[in-house]
């Protein structure tokens, strides 16, 4: 009997991800699957987002400062510069509890009010707090200002390092694979969460909401709890990506936590189609790659031009800037929408 | 006293600046119950316009004031188009969108205006050139200068002259009819449409004075200066009471005030821990403390979420 292969796919599927490390490393080099590395922690701030924008229509426009609050979280327990160095299984609940707190605090006197206040908020949110990891150096010196904190310890889980190559069963395992492998693990549990909590109660009421808020509050939801919890779960997703980037990057600093990062985690997720898992996913790989795409530009307007007439870096944050208006003009669903959510964008 | 005096003074400048900007949101929001991110950058946009034509105009042997009335002229023009545009290409087409669209087409209109300048003007710090009224004068130990003068007094004539235009004159009282109830203007004959693109462009007007005071103020203009400065004007128009004219004139100059003091005085009270450096916190405090205990502003009346 033949049976055909589609029958397989998830299958296939699982093994080419697995793979993928492997197949980039010896088409592209080294340096492609480092970038392969950042673009699941990508992936993962872009997943958490979606809870707070896509699922619950909240815009929050200083996610990246939870990001920032996870990474700091880790620099701080496990770096010289206290003299700590925790374990990952301490250092990541300890962040999360850190980064929910900081939504809650912030999220709490907008929500009862418009989402435009939210927005304003946490986009001031994410300045402020770069005012304050700049800042805090005395009287005791917690951030070590503008530059920032270094020799941040490994990623690692007992003796077993992210950050030195091993042998598995004789095969050679680089480093970054093996981050790889961690990073794939988090980002399948972010996923396979943020799916079990959009078809959950929880998640029906954030869509209930998202769709209008006045009708759910009438049909008895606590519309305000409940947005409180999207915000602190977003965060709490910003604050583990932030905690694997600071051990992965061995240093953290302010000038990593700009409003340009949150705009590019709000475009991944624009750009796929909020409050659709695999638009997510698909827009983060997108805009994750799009720097190292654009990065030739430079050396070509070199080239022809004998001078860099557009940077690289400001080509991409405008192009960010106008695939927003541009996707919200014509396309609000995103590249991959889900069907509910396209609906909802065309009838009102 | 004196430095009391001193930082009254300064903050006073401060606050008129931060008026004339928040007049910019409060009159779209008036309006559209529409926050508009990119207002902030207009006014960036506005200082480095007028940076750029007063300098070219000064190389050309132009005298002081015809310089500072062509820059003036030169970015109330572009910003007045950008306004329109604004308005035009990314907000109508969302006028019945959800509320989360014209949200996200704000801040890519923000990220846009900002790369274009980026593009434009580079990336670094502009230097404003020198208007020679720096030169300050001693009045009792405090230094005004001849500068800080001219923008106290054109923003405080400016803001008189807005409020009347609105309070009464026809077309402000068409303006005020349009933010109350759009529908029933419109069946009474007013243009609303033209009304709407009339608060974009009365704010880009205010936001392009405001960027040339800044600008010479400071004497610096930078393609992200508007991020912080329109963070802190809607922190004054909140303040006041979104919505309300009055209201985002008093909240600027009270938060121009209050970042003043506290910038001149947090640091000596605290050993100089928290000092001015956290200036840029003080507005932010204040905009959760207001949405905590008082969202409805110091003059704006609680406006329930219409259905």
């Amino acid at each position: 009997m033949i049976v055909p292969l589609t029958r397989f796919r998830p299958l296939w599927m699982f093994l080419g991800i697995l793979l993928l490390p492997w197949v980039i490393e010896g088409l592209l080099g080294r340096g492609w699957v480092r970038i392969l590395d950042f673009a699941l922690l990508s992936v993962l701030l872009a997943v958490g987002l979606n809870i707070v924008v896509g699922y619950a229509g909240l815009l929050d426009l200083g996610f990246i400062a939870f990001f920032g609050v996870g990474a700091y979280a880790y620099a701080l327990l496990a770096s010289p510069q206290f003299g700590l160095h925790w374990p990952l299984w301490a250092i990541l609940p300890t962040g999360v509890l850190v980064a929910a707190s900081f939504g809650v605090a912030l999220g709490w006197p907008t929500l009862g009010l418009r989402g435009d206040y939210l927005a304003i908020v946490t986009m001031g949110f994410g300045e402020i707090i770069r005012v304050f990891l700049n800042n805090l150096t005395a009287p005791v010196n917690i951030t070590n200002g503008p530059q920032g904190i270094t020799m941040i310890d490994a990623l690692h889980l007992g003796t077993w390092s992210f950050a030195r190559p091993h042998r598995v069963l004789g095969i050679p395992l680089p480093a970054l694979v093996g981050t790889y492998y961690l990073f794939l693990l988090f980002v399948l549990l972010a996923l396979f969460l943020s799916r079990r909590l959009e078809y959950s109660r929880i998640g029906r009421a954030w869509m209930a909401i998202r769709e209008d808020e006045i009708a759910a509050a009438s049909m008895g939801l606590d519309t305000r709890r409940l947005k409180l919890l999207a915000y602190a779960l977003g965060a709490v997703f910003g604050g583990v990506a932030g905690g694997l980037f600071a051990g992965f990057q061995g240093f953290v600093s302010p000038e990593s936590f700009t409003l340009q990062e949150s705009v590019m985690i709000l475009c991944m997720v624009v750009l796929g189609g909020m409050g659709n898992l695999r638009g997510v996913v698909a827009g983060a790989l997108l805009l994750a790659f799009l720097p190292e795409v654009l990065r030739p530009l430079g050396g070509w307007q070199q080239h022809w031009f004998h001078r860099v007439l557009i940077d690289p870096s400001t080509l991409r944050l405008l192009l960010f800037g106008v695939t927003l208006v541009v996707l919200m003009r014509w396309r609000p669903e995103g590249l991959f929408p889900s069907r509910a959510r396209a609906r909802e964008w065309h009838t009102s | 006293m004196v430095t009391f005096l001193q930082q009254v003074l300064n903050g006073l400048t401060l606050g008129c600046i931060y008026a004339l900007v928040a007049l910019g949101y409060t009159l779209v929001y008036g309006i559209l119950e529409l926050i508009n991110f990119a207002h902030g950058d207009l006014v960036m946009i506005g200082a480095l316009v007028s940076l750029s034509l007063v300098r070219t105009l000064q190389g050309w042997g132009a005298p002081l004031p015809v310089a500072l009335a062509g820059g003036l002229a030169g970015a109330m023009g572009a910003c007045v188009l950008l306004g329109m545009a604004l308005e035009r290409l990314a907000y109508r087409p969302l006028r019945h969108a959800p509320k989360l669209a014209p949200l996200i087409t704000a801040i890519g209109m923000s990220m846009v205006l900002e790369q274009s300048s980026a593009l434009l003007w580079g990336r670094g710090y502009r230097s404003f050139p020198d208007l020679g009224l720096t030169h300050s004068l001693a009045l009792g130990g405090v230094l005004i200068s001849p500068l800080q003068g001219v923008i106290v007094l054109g923003s405080l004539g400016l803001l008189g002259g807005l409020l009347w235009l609105i309070q009464r004159s026809a077309l402000g009282r068409a303006m005020r009819a349009t933010a109350q109830n759009p529908m029933a203007a419109q069946l009474l004959g007013i243009d609303t449409e033209r009304m709407i693109t009339l608060a974009f462009v009365i704010g880009a007007a205010l936001a392009a004075v405001a960027g040339l005071m800044v600008g010479a103020y400071y004497q610096v203009a930078h393609y992200t200066m508007g991020f912080m400065l329109g963070l802190k004007a809607f922190t004054a128009a909140v303040l006041g009471g979104i919505g309300n004219l009055s209201g985002a004139v008093l909240g600027g100059i009270l938060l121009g005030l209050l970042e003043a003091l506290g910038a001149g005085y947090l640091g000596d009270w605290t050993g100089n821990l928290f000092g001015s450096n956290y200036k840029d916190v003080f507005s932010f405090a204040t905009l959760i403390l207001v949405l905590l205990f008082h969202p409805s502003g110091l003059l704006g009346r609680h406006a329930p979420e219409k259905v």
